[in-house]
């Protein structure tokens, strides 16, 4: 796929890759590689110039505005600044994509604490964002992401803000997503962090394809 | 799947209130601007009402009145009436001595005192008539031809009074529409732009909102809502601003009548109207949340 951004920059440049059903892959690059485009353009944040992405076998191509919402129902997405509601405890924050998908409060219920307790933070779904770590609003951020069961989770920089060890311990929640079978496609520079799990890294440089570890 | 709807309307209402209750100082000035601009054309309406509530009943409008001239005798004016009861034409009369006529002055216009001093009776006789149902051409013609006979004065046409205050009326009905309109014209302003700030205001969480898949509609939703409240608690207000108005104007209103001899009181706006006037508000905040959403939420799109 090829994405040019208005002015003729160039952010990705015929790259094209496979990820699996069930498959975890750092996207690894420096800073400009274009790991953010690629996400934005799973995301349908942005639209490829060029080229095609299937999601499912879905050609997101296709999809009208109207129908963006549904399709994006299905991704789970966590951000580098988290994007949480401040005006809302974790619970809600963790609730919105099932609140938006209709369940029942009961359903909500229980996805909610399912997924506060993968991460860890079940004891806080009372709380307020804002009254916790930085570490802590990023796995409410992945809580949400993942409570919608989605068919695949991408991350952008997940671990950015924080620190080497809580870095890695984000990163080993995320491995052990893909060890319960969640599809998962996360953007990171940090290599060392990368090399330390052993999993599937794609590697941008200047918006081509520079290697891919295996498939 | 209409379970699902209810829900999700309940909580974009829950929402909706708690949010007013969030800025209650701005929420409540918003409120009063929306009050005022319904409370005006409503308490003009029931001004119109009341005023064409002092409008005789309609049958009387096509009654003449005859003034006899001041030297005609009781006895002559009689068999005049009878006389011209008898035409084809006519329904009925009745003839109204000059005795009559002071003695229903009197009663009916507060000038007792000063009738008693009068030494003799300035009154004409008086035959009042009922045509048949006809052309307004033919009453004119009736009123000319009536005009004509001998110891006839003048001949009024009680319609004609009642077509002025109609016509003031009809004036008056549609300088209050007119009023209407630009309040109506107001009240979408205000709310939109209310509407307009507040999607401003929370512009990241529509942002992540659109992120996790919310549809166009669960976002414009608690907006709309928001909207709906602020009409409908608007026209609340207005309510009670009328009902304050008319408790104020009460005591003068009945001073005045008692003064004219009159048993009027003030109609009060019936369940009806106020009815109109809530839906109308509500209707209103929706539809002004509606076009400011429309407007503005698309073009906040994440990035």
């Amino acid at each position: 796929m090829q994405k040019r951004y208005p002015g003729g920059r160039e952010a990705l440049a015929g790259v094209s890759f496979e990820l699996a059903r069930g498959e975890l892959a750092f996207l690894t690059g420096p800073s400009g590689a274009g790991k953010s485009t690629l996400l934005k353009l799973i995301a349908l944040i942005e639209r490829p110039t060029r080229g095609t992405v299937l999601v499912n076998g879905q050609n997101t191509s296709r999809l009208t505005r109207r129908r963006i919402p549904k399709y994006r129902q299905r991704i789970g997405v966590v951000f580098q600044d988290h994007k949480l509601l401040y005006d809302r405890s974790v619970f809600d924050n963790v609730a919105v994509p099932l609140v938006i998908a209709g369940m029942t409060p009961r359903e909500i219920g229980k996805r909610v604490r399912a997924s506060l307790d993968q991460v860890g933070l079940l004891d806080r779904e009372s709380h307020r964002p804002i009254t916790l770590s930085t570490g802590e609003q990023q796995r409410v951020g992945i809580a949400r992401a993942v409570a919608g069961r989605p068919d695949v989770l991408i991350a952008d920089e997940p671990t950015g803000n924080l620190d080497p060890e809580l870095s890695l311990e984000i990163m080993r929640l995320f491995v052990r997503f893909h060890e319960v079978g969640v599809t998962l496609l996360i953007a990171t520079h940090d290599l060392d962090l990368v090399a330390q799990l052993g999993q599937r890294r794609i590697q941008l440089v200047g918006g081509r394809l520079a290697g891919d570890s295996g498939a | 799947m209409i379970a699902r709807w209810f829900r999700l309307h309940a909580q974009s209402l829950a929402g909706a209130f708690g949010r007013l209750g969030n800025t209650p100082l701005g929420a409540l000035l918003n409120i009063l601007v929306v009050a005022i601009a319904l409370a005006l054309p409503a308490a003009m309406q029931v001004l119109l009402t009341n005023v064409a509530g002092m409008a005789p009943a309609f049958e009387d409008a096509a009654d003449f009145t005859v003034y006899l001239e001041l030297t005609v005798e009781e006895d002559r004016g009689r068999d005049l009436a009878q006389a011209i009861g008898a035409r084809a034409d006519i329904e009925s009369t009745r003839f109204i001595s000059n005795i009559e006529g002071l003695s229903e002055l009197r009663t009916r216009s507060g000038f007792g005192g000063a009738l008693d001093s009068l030494t003799e009776n300035p009154l004409p006789h008086v035959i009042k008539l009922r045509p048949r149902p006809a052309t307004i051409e033919r009453l004119d013609a009736l009123a000319t031809e009536l005009d004509a006979l001998d110891s006839v004065e003048f001949v009024q046409l009680d319609r004609q009074w009642v077509e002025r205050l109609q016509a003031i009326l009809a004036l008056g009905g549609r300088m209050a529409d007119i009023v209407t309109a630009l309040l109506a014209a107001a009240v979408l302003l205000v709310i939109g732009n209310t509407i307009r700030l507040e999607i401003n205001n929370r512009r990241t969480e529509i942002e992540v909102l659109k992120l996790v898949g919310a549809t166009d509609g669960f976002i414009r939703r608690p907006f709309l809502y928001t909207g709906f409240c602020l009409g409908l608690l608007g026209a609340l207000c207005a309510v009670v601003l009328i009902a304050a108005g008319l408790l104020l104007v009460a005591g003068p209103v009945s001073d005045l009548a008692t003064l004219y001899a009159t048993d009027f009181t003030l109609a009060r706006p019936g369940l009806r109207s106020i009815g109109i006037l809530l839906g109308g508000g509500a209707l209103l905040g929706w539809v002004g949340a509606w076009i400011a959403a429309a407007r503005h939420l698309r073009a906040i799109e994440p990035v």
